[in-house]
């Protein structure tokens, strides 16, 4: 196992390899550069800015010194927050005047004062409370859901819950924010229309400093609307799911040495079927804790989602390059936690 | 040789291939007419192809045309479902739902909106198939170190942000294509996109990021099927692989294949919505109703009437195509047979 993890954990980093180098092609390869506004920058000028952002190197060069200051640490007589080009995620101080910074993410070039990691500081805690929040939304309605489907089968329970699945794929954050804020927001008053209860500086890097009854009434809409969506998938994937594996021999011999219906599907069936279920749980949490786009915008949060779109249109190379490589990061790292999941659900999974 | 092989392949002791193939899909196809949701979906979905392709006679407005003095007038029928718009709403009944901010008739552009839907959930299917069915195939066909490499870089891709990806190739193809020389490929690619509204991007953006899936599916089912019997024998009688992969391989699992396809409809459908509602999509003023969302979201507290139509054609043609995908499921996939 130790071993099968190890692996695994070099198989991240050339993904993770990988994704960058094409990333990098990629976004130098749309034409445009950053500095390329409606209205011109003098030519002198955007050569000092291309200069000061090593814009101006061949792109082998560009990426060699991405890469340096992502993986090489190093000490700094500046104190943090005070250069944009100088700045790690790690920060510790080690004498007076001396610190050790690990993992500079680079400037946003889009931003006079702010850096990749300040938007990882300050950005990425929101859409990370929301996507957590929505994926626990979404696991607590879809999976009771599916498994009642699958239980009674063919029933009024299995049709409206099917029902109510198909309407939760059917309606996209787009449609069912707006219609969200309209009814809750603006016309019965109930909920804050926008906004988010709590802000920077986060507790631990990633979690609101005080949850109070006003943090999760402003959660609400927007964990509600991203959230649905997901428990719909859920609900089908483990309806599915359970209907499969409740036709299993070992179920029959369960019931044949006479367990109750509760515990066969409780020890027996449930666990079993659980599979698919955290198999798409995987790269679900991927996308939700990362940001999305959608929601933030419609719900006016200050979180990752934005800087995914904005990045591109705006030729922002290091955070494109950071959001993606925090993404890529994410989405192997959950697949991976997917994979020992399995060996723990199902005995007959070994990893070696 | 050939009618030897033809018989043991089908496995069903003389009886035609052809013939067996036929019964499956006329089986398929009587058990999607039996399941209700299915049928409406369907018919649904024929409904709206007919009012795409019949849109200009429909529609009782042009789509473009800007009427200025009646930006955001509404009938009387909103006003009396959102009360609180009788202040300032201009009323006029020319038009059934409305007009948006520059005055185009909300109605008829949803109609010629239905038209980029309907063509996206037509052809990204069709592309994901293709690539990825060629892909898929050709690793599991072939097994052993091609398999792994081909996997490997399926892997890879997976580890894109499929939105992130297709927002970066649309950003490439909308940077690199806007000012084409005259007579060059780009230009021909550019001007075709011009001419459908900026819909050929969005077919080769999605039809890039689309097929990975595909891939590992067709593959998964290419190694499960190509140990059964019948390729075996197919091979002890002389077949080439070609013949083997097309004749034998591929009709046995072309079923799930269109299965997942039509489950992934709605998907793409959303996505198309979701570039037009970030100013990636179709090129205004082409109407998709992603865009008309994009542009009546804003104004959702003032005049809710507008993002209501297009809200409501997005949703119900998922909800259409996801009853219509899951029937189909049930109709094809061989391991659900006799749970109904």
């Amino acid at each position: 196992m130790g071993r099968y993890i190890i692996r695994r954990l070099l198989w991240l980093v050339g993904v993770l390899f990988v994704v960058s180098l094409m990333t990098f092609a990629l976004m130098h390869s749309v034409p445009g550069g950053p500095f390329d506004k409606e209205k011109a920058v003098p030519e002198e000028i955007k050569a000092n800015l291309n200069a000061r952002y090593h814009l101006d190197e061949p792109l082998p060069v560009q990426y060699l010194l991405y890469v340096y200051e992502v993986l090489v640490p190093q000490l700094s007589k500046t104190p943090p927050g005070i250069s944009m080009l100088d700045d790690g995620i790690i920060n510790i101080k080690v004498s007076e005047n001396l610190w050790f910074k690990w993992m500079n993410f680079g400037p946003s070039y889009a931003s006079r004062t702010r850096t990749v990691n300040d938007i990882f500081r300050d950005n990425l805690p929101l859409s990370f409370q929301l996507g957590v929040m929505a994926l626990v939304v979404a696991v607590a309605i879809g999976l009771p859901l599916g498994v009642m489907a699958a239980l009674k089968q063919n029933t009024f329970i299995d049709y409206s819950g099917m029902s109510f699945a198909i309407l939760g794929v059917s309606v996209p954050v787009i449609v069912l924010g707006p219609i969200l804020i309209a009814i809750f927001g603006v016309t019965l008053g109930w909920l804050p229309p926008t906004g988010w209860g709590a802000k920077p500086p986060w507790t631990m890097g990633l979690f609101p400093s005080e949850m109070n009854l006003d943090y999760f009434r402003y959660a609400c809409m927007p964990v509600f609307a991203l959230g649905i969506g997901s428990a719909a998938v859920i609900a089908r994937v483990s309806r599915a799911s359970l209907l499969q594996v409740i036709r299993e021999d070992y179920i029959r011999t369960a019931r044949a040495k006479g367990l109750a219906e509760r515990l066969v599907v409780t020890r027996h069936a449930l666990k079993n079927s659980l599979i698919p279920v955290v198999t798409v749980l995987g790269p679900l949490f991927a996308v939700l804790v990362t940001g999305t786009f959608v929601t933030e915008l419609i719900f006016g949060l200050p979180g990752m989602g934005k800087y995914f779109v904005t990045s591109i249109t705006n030729r922002d190379y290091p955070v494109i390059m950071g959001t993606i490589l925090l993404y890529a990061l994410c989405l192997v790292f959950a697949n991976l936690v997917v994979d020992l999941v399995y060996a723990w659900l199902d005995p007959r999974i070994r990893y070696t | 040789m050939a009618v030897r092989s033809d018989v043991l392949r089908a496995g069903t002791g003389g009886v035609p291939l052809t013939r067996k193939r036929e019964s499956l899909w006329a089986d398929a196809f009587r058990r999607l007419l039996r399941n209700r949701a299915a049928v409406v979906g369907g018919i649904f979905v024929i409904t709206l192809g007919l009012v795409a392709i019949f849109a200009p006679v429909i529609a009782p407005y042009s789509y473009q045309e800007q009427v200025l003095p009646d930006n955001n007038v509404v009938p009387a029928w909103v006003v009396k479902v959102f009360p609180f718009m009788a202040g300032y709403a201009r009323i006029s009944d020319n038009y059934a739902f409305g007009a948006d901010y520059v005055g185009r008739d909300i109605m008829s552009r949803a109609i010629y909106g239905a038209r980029v839907s309907l063509t996206v959930a037509l052809v990204a299917p069709l592309i994901s198939l293709f690539i990825g069915v060629i892909f898929g195939s050709i690793a599991g066909f072939f097994g052993g170190r091609v398999d792994n490499l081909m996997m490997r870089i399926v892997d890879v891709l997976y580890a894109f942000p499929t939105l992130l990806f297709i927002i970066l190739l649309m950003a490439f193809f909308r940077g690199t294509y806007a000012n084409p020389e005259p007579g060059s490929f780009t230009f021909v690619l550019s001007s075709l996109d011009q001419k459908m509204g900026g819909m050929l991007f969005i077919f080769i953006g999605l039809g890039v990021t689309a097929w990975e899936t595909m891939a590992r599916l067709t593959r998964g089912q290419v190694l499960s099927v190509r140990e059964k019997e019948f390729v075996e024998a197919a091979r002890t009688v002389g077949a080439g692989n070609r013949r083997i992969m097309a004749r034998h391989v591929l009709p046995n699992i072309i079923g799930v294949l269109i299965v997942y396809e039509t489950l992934a409809i709605p998907a793409y459908i959303a996505t198309e919505a979701f570039l037009s509602f970030i100013g990636l999509g179709v090129n205004p003023p082409t109407p998709s109703w992603g865009i008309m969302i994009a542009n009546s979201a804003s104004s959702v507290r003032t005049h809710p009437n507008q993002v209501l139509l297009p809200a409501l054609m997005l949703a119900i043609t998922m909800f259409a195509f996801n009853f219509l995908g899951d029937g189909l499921r049930d109709a094809l996939d061989p391991r659900l047979r006799g749970t109904q």
